[in-house]
């Protein structure tokens, strides 16, 4: 072993030996700084973690939705733009969709019905998601009334209800066939709720879409790329919203670390005053101060960080995920996918142990340029 | 301003940074102005104890300097998906006219940061402070640069905003604004290999020579840099090719994405660490004959120059290696 790595050993061994003897006041350190990089981490997890379900959910998505705007609100588009668009060259596929939302007097939650063409679904009969058996109480071969525009109910018995696998994405479908949401809602003829285009070339989407803007000024195309953008970017404001508030929290962190830093005891002056009369440096004694608030900040940023992964992973977030999922009467329930990224680990460890150095390094540098015999004396 | 925690942890390190490298350039220029080692006044005396602070800062903050390259590429990366057209950290770049002169001006202050802290560890290793001008001296530019820097990815950061579906119709195309990929200008390709390989093969001659002998850091170190140049600009010209297996795509950022198998962290880490090992050499070349360095700065500049060598010449294998074993090949 070389001399410089045996005397960096043995003032590390110093260091945690040294820690030890101030138990109380460096557990209560170590508390507060293992609470605030756990909320932080919770955040960033469970950000990323939504991310990337967003991500995942709209990968089913049609590449390109057309919708019709009259006066700045979606309204039903006429099923006749279908051929038109079409026949613009690149175009693959454009198919009507049919769909709407209906609001549950009964349970007080909104239901998301989908006209769908699977042939297996019989008349009157509709697939539900786990969600809205939930709510309602019903499974497989009950009856779920349905209210149509006149106000008399329609019956409609439970064929299938959704495998709780895709809850995120059908918790509050119902599947009905087509000719059954037309007569539910009484949708006007020849019309369709919107209408998705996909294309042969992914990379040909944006002409179709300002092709789409030229030949039907009233419509508004959304392309899938866009959808995924601002999801991301609501997703990274959410979360950046919430680090800028909990800003606050780590600057009073930032003014604890550096009052106990501050805040020698006599004894502790003592001791670096022996220390340097029987031949430390001053470089020793920083080496020492800085061991010891490396193995702080280590030890913090690791529970810190394990327990937020727990934290979000396998207890769902139930600590904040109202601030950050957003509330509802029919919410799915679902566990995230555990992910790693090292990118955000690397962003957690300069974002949590990156202010505490930088506000311990001048208390370490007054303790260690004390005088001996003035500390001695003190 | 996009509020991702990766942009609030680079504009938080880099306040931090900035104002640790302000402060120890105010003492920097004092220590400049009253060092004076023999005498025994107050003022040197508060000045001795002041210099382990400081070095104690700017090793924090220069040591963040060198990680903050990496983060930020690798954020702008990230952050391409919010940009309509914008296919790699190109693109980000390119989203504003910030972009690009922040990214040079980080790679000045990498630079700078990287021979600081070694020419700090020299002076570290002798008693009575040898190279305390020198190193404050050096740490004279700094202070602006770092300061500039940090103006620069404030106003980049708060200068970005991402293209999200609006309420209006249309949302993008009505606007019919161009896409931001960023085309880059490329330099011919067969004069680019040659030089390409000229200076590599040189940096390693003389590299080997100096390892071996202890003489000739000057041209060493010169030899380095102009690696380093040359390298990157080869990167654009012809090397990225290989990798991407297409004769149009002359990216140097696609390589970071692992699409191509994160090839461009090697690639840049083992570039600029051995461009910045062997420009060191050099820097500390003047004061091998220094009192108590005598002993200390010959042993530091080989082991620099054998650090700078192996560096470059895993370089070099990693270029070879796509060159010759990837199935694309340029046409004469």
């Amino acid at each position: 072993m070389t001399p410089s790595l045996q005397r960096h050993l043995n003032i590390l061994d110093f260091a945690l030996s040294s820690l030890w003897r101030r138990k109380g006041k460096n557990l209560s350190l170590l508390a507060v700084y293992t609470l605030i990089i756990f909320i932080i981490a919770s955040i960033v997890f469970f950000t990323q973690a939504l991310k990337r379900e967003a991500g995942l959910v709209l990968q089913d998505a049609p590449d390109l939705v057309v919708q019709r705007m009259v006066a700045g609100r979606h309204d039903p588009i006429p099923v006749s733009y279908a051929t038109a668009i079409a026949a613009i060259r690149g175009v693959s596929e454009v198919t009507p969709r049919y769909w709407g939302y209906y609001y549950d007097p009964v349970t007080g939650a909104n239901f998301t019905l989908v006209a769908a063409d699977d042939p297996q679904l019989k008349p009157e009969a509709i697939a539900i998601g786990s969600g809205v058996a939930r709510t309602s109480r019903i499974s497989i071969g009950d009856f779920l009334p349905l209210k149509d525009l006149k106000g008399s109910p329609v019956l409609f018995s439970v064929q299938k209800i959704f495998p709780s696998a895709s809850e995120l994405v059908a918790a509050d479908l119902i599947q009905l066939r087509q000719e059954d949401f037309l007569r539910l809602f009484d949708f006007p003829s020849g019309r369709a709720t919107d209408l998705a285009v996909s294309a042969g070339n992914p990379a040909e989407l944006e002409t179709i879409a300002a092709k789409i803007v030229h030949d039907f000024p009233d419509t508004r195309p959304i392309l899938k790329s866009e959808m995924l953008r601002t999801y991301d970017s609501v997703f990274d404001w959410r979360s950046g919203l919430v680090l800028v508030v909990l800003a606050v929290a780590v600057l009073s962190f930032i003014i604890f670390a550096w009052d106990k830093a501050t805040g020698l005891s006599a004894e502790e002056k003592k001791e670096i005053g022996i220390l340097k009369s029987i031949g430390w440096e001053t470089t020793d004694v920083l080496l020492l101060k800085s061991f010891e608030g490396i193995v702080i900040s280590l030890s913090a940023f690791l529970a810190g960080v394990s327990l937020g992964y727990l934290h979000v992973f396998f207890f769902s977030v139930s600590l904040f995920e109202h601030a950050l999922k957003g509330w509802s009467v029919l919410y799915p329930e679902f566990k995230l996918t555990p992910v790693i990224d090292p990118y955000l680990i690397c962003l957690l460890f300069l974002l949590s142990v990156g202010p505490y150095i930088a506000a311990t390094v001048v208390p370490s540098w007054l303790a260690a340029t004390v005088d001996p015999d003035a500390a001695m004396r003190s | 301003m996009i509020m991702h925690p990766g942009v609030l942890a680079l504009i938080t390190g880099s306040l931090l940074t900035s104002a640790m490298i302000l402060y120890a350039g105010w003492y920097g220029v004092r220590i400049l102005r009253n060092w004076d080692l023999s005498s025994g006044s107050e003022l040197q005396l508060a000045l001795e104890k002041r210099t382990y602070l400081i070095s104690t800062l700017l090793s924090y903050a220069l040591g963040f300097e060198l990680v903050s390259l990496f983060l930020f590429v690798f954020t702008a990366d990230r952050l391409h998906l919010l940009f309509s057209g914008a296919m790699c950290a190109a693109g980000t770049l390119n989203a504003n006219g910030f972009g690009y002169p922040l990214l040079i001006l980080k790679l000045v202050n990498f630079l700078f940061a990287g021979i600081w802290l070694i020419v700090n560890h020299a002076d570290n290793q002798g008693y009575d402070y040898p190279l305390i001008r020198f190193k404050y001296l050096l740490l004279v530019p700094l202070v602006p640069w770092s300061l500039l820097e940090f103006s620069y990815l404030f106003a980049y950061f708060s200068g970005l905003h991402a293209d999200v579906i609006t309420s209006c119709c249309g949302s993008l195309f009505s606007l019919e604004r161009p896409g931001i990929a960023g085309d880059l200008v490329s330099l011919p390709v067969k004069p680019m290999r040659l030089a390409f390989f000229g200076t590599l093969g040189a940096t390693l001659a003389s590299g080997l020579f100096s390892w071996r002998s202890g003489k000739g850091f000057y041209p060493f170190s010169i030899l380095s840099l102009a690696t380093l140049l040359v390298s990157l600009a080869s990167l654009v010209s012809f090397l990225c090719l290989y990798i991407y297996q297409l004769p149009s795509h002359h990216c140097p950022f696609c390589i970071l994405q692992g699409e191509y198998h994160y090839l461009g962290y090697p690639i840049y880490a083992t570039l600029l660490g051995g461009g910045l090992a062997g420009m060191g050499t050099g820097f500390l070349h003047p004061w091998r004959r220094r009192g108590s360095l005598q002993l200390v700065i010959p042993k530091l500049q080989r082991r620099l120059a054998g650090v700078a060598i192996s560096l470059f010449a895993l370089f070099l294998v990693i270029a070879a290696y796509q060159m010759v074993f990837s199935p694309f090949r340029l046409g004469e």
